[in-house]
């Protein structure tokens, strides 16, 4: 089916998934039939009260979780019930993580982490190395290379991890919470930075319960209880 | 599977993570160690009784004269059996299968002397058949043939440490030398060791048993029939030793029955006794070994299941960016490979080294000699902990993969 539509390529797209968690005899609807469009490039912020799925959802979307029904599209590419190891290589492809509590590997220098996922890519030590150190470069952390993650404060983490959701050069990135750990001005330049992803064509999708990093997004999606209640274009 | 950087991979999180690799090696190493130590001791003591049985064919039996101890054809008890050259002719025609044979004479200690040198040596008259189920070592010369007994020469075949008595000085080659035995010249025609434990079998001193029969007893008397079974089974010997009690039950009047009138020590039997009591401690050894094989085995699985929990997260984060299960199962299992046959190696040269230490520096003593590991056995050990390695590290290694990644990274 070609497309002669002007609107921009879509790139996530769901259509009434529903998800529910079973813990012993009861059964928890955690997502009620969730309907959305990303489109290619879009920078798009996810809001709502702690339980309300909005966790749930980006683990879907990151193929991190299964769904029980309904269906998800990734740049065209139906997602449902995949192997792990299948899953496992969409999520090296297309997706990029970051995360409230960043999850660099302790013991693995800044380079390393950030070279961490061309290793599943096959990518020879040396040169997926100089990679890394491109992308720290980028990142304004050249210096800080070889230091160990608790060497880090709290921004330089999260920009390692941004570098590391970045080097398998990504078609969306999923961040939760992103600056959920961090101080204002921190807050900021990660937002920056981020934006900065954004403008080179990145799909970016940012889990966050604060306004002002919400409002920086071009659209905000509000959740309630399972349910998408609002859509904001900001 | 195995190219270089995977194993950069693994060095870099071994390298990382110091003393859990410490501890999950040690359990390991000591396990061979320990095992290596068992297995040692195990040979040690298996050489040391190995030696007790030195001195004499390991098919021999000796048959010696006694007295009656049951009544016989109206004949009373307590009868003193002499045997005679006739005893030993008819062992040597009826009894089939032997492949050697000798008569003895127990002559006891006699003063022989060499110019002004002299010793009370123990005089054993016998065939020339003797060297051979006696086991000796003929060092120098030749040992008595048969010659020497039909023409019942005055010839003799000394002991090493006889010799080192009788010629001292600048009169140390003692062959063709003659020696005076009890007021009897010898011509001493070889000179032999004796491997046995025994001092005193070292101080013989070995004639033709004609010449002795003519020269210090005047009759043809014999105290001891010796024969090996060559290489009959334990049956084919013990038929072997029936038939010769029947023919001298049969040339002596008495009782075949009768234990004490003739004296059957059946070295064939010893060493099967022995050889079940070895491999009885073998077994005993196998079944620690194994025993500390798998507490090794418990160690490593046990390190393996904590090695697994507290790299969940890390396991997590490398599944958000990419890895597949089998990469993770990979991963783990080949730390715990590496780790297993390194620290193995490190038991297992530790263990040889102290064997090693042992034997050098300990003096052998009755019953323990020369511990060694059978190095084959250690090789074969160090593979099974490396297989046991693995499959502790397979089952927990399965589990983590297949953890989802979101709970994985959850958990804080």
């Amino acid at each position: 089916m070609v497309n002669f539509d002007l609107k921009i390529q879509v790139m996530i797209k769901i259509k009434q998934v529903h998800k529910s968690y079973i813990t012993g005899q009861n059964s928890l609807h955690v997502l009620k039939g969730i309907d959305l469009e990303v489109g290619a490039g879009e920078m798009i912020s996810i809001m709502g009260a702690s339980g309300s799925g909005k966790s749930t959802l980006l683990n879907i979307l990151g193929i991190l979780d299964n769904y029980d029904s309904g269906e998800y599209l990734l740049d065209g590419i139906k997602i449902n019930r995949l192997s792990e190891r299948k899953a496992a290589q969409l999520r090296n492809k297309m997706l990029g993580f970051v995360f409230q509590s960043f999850n660099l590997v302790s013991f693995k220098n800044a380079m390393e982490n950030v070279a961490l996922p061309l290793y599943y890519q096959n990518v020879p030590r040396k040169k997926r190395n100089l990679i890394a150190m491109e992308y720290l470069e980028r990142m304004g952390l050249k210096d800080w290379a070889h230091h160990l993650p608790n060497e880090l404060s709290g921004g330089q983490k999260q920009r390692v991890a941004i570098a590391r959701a970045l080097i398998g050069k990504p078609k969306v990135i999923l961040a939760d919470e992103p600056t959920g750990a961090l101080d204002s001005t921190t807050s900021l330049e990660v937002m920056d930075i981020l934006q900065e992803v954004n403008s080179t064509g990145i799909t970016l999708i940012i889990v966050t319960h604060e306004h002002d990093i919400a409002l920086r997004t071009q659209k905000t999606i509000r959740i309630t209880d399972g349910n998408i209640t609002e859509i904001i274009k900001n | 599977m195995f190219e270089i950087d995977k194993w950069q991979e693994i060095y870099s999180t071994v390298r990382k993570n110091k003393l859990r690799t410490f501890l999950t090696g040690f359990s390991v190493a000591w396990g061979i160690f320990m095992l290596i130590i068992l297995l040692g001791s195990g040979s040690g003591l298996e050489n040391g009784v190995k030696e007790q049985f030195k001195g004499g064919a390991t098919n021999g039996v000796w048959i010696s004269s006694g007295q009656t101890s049951l009544k016989y054809k109206g004949l009373k008890t307590g009868r003193q059996i002499k045997f005679t050259n006739e005893d030993y002719k008819a062992i040597k025609t009826t009894v089939e299968g032997y492949d050697r044979i000798s008569a003895r004479l127990f002559l006891g200690n006699k003063l022989i002397s060499y110019k002004k040198e002299y010793g009370s040596f123990f005089l054993s008259p016998c065939h020339p058949d003797y060297g051979y189920i006696k086991e000796l070592d003929v060092i120098q010369g030749r040992f008595l043939n048969i010659i020497d007994i039909n023409e019942f020469r005055k010839v003799a075949v000394i002991g090493e440490k006889v010799k080192a008595t009788l010629f001292k000085g600048a009169d140390t080659m003692a062959l063709g030398k003659y020696i005076n035995i009890n007021g009897v010249i010898f011509q001493v025609v070889g000179i032999f060791r004796d491997y046995s434990r025994n001092d005193d079998e070292q101080k013989r001193v070995y004639i033709p048993i004609s010449t002795a029969q003519r020269v210090f007893q005047g009759e043809n008397v014999i105290n001891q029939i010796s024969f090996t079974t060559g290489n009959a089974s334990a049956g084919e010997a013990d038929l072997m030793i029936n038939k010769s009690k029947a023919v001298l039950a049969k040339m002596h009047t008495f009782d075949i029955e009768d234990n004490r009138a003739i004296n059957v020590w059946n070295k064939n039997e010893e060493v099967r006794k022995f050889k079940a009591l070895f491999a009885g401690i073998r077994l005993f050894i196998w079944i620690i070994g194994i025993g500390t094989i798998i507490a090794g085995i418990v160690g490593v699985s046990n390190i393996m299941m904590i090695v697994v929990k507290e790299r969940t997260k890390e396991i997590g984060i490398r599944k958000s960016l990419g890895a597949t299960p089998w990469s993770i199962v990979l991963l783990i299992m080949q730390e715990a490979i590496v780790i297993t046959s390194f620290a193995g190696y490190i038991g297992l040269v530790l263990g040889v080294g102290l064997l090693e230490l042992i034997s050098k520096n300990m003096p052998p003593s009755e019953f323990f000699r020369n511990p060694e590991a059978d190095f084959s056995v250690a090789v074969m050990a160090t593979i099974l902990l490396i297989m046991a390695g693995a499959i502790a590290g397979f089952f927990p290694a399965m589990k983590a993969a297949g953890v989802n990644p979101v709970e994985a990274l959850r958990d804080e």
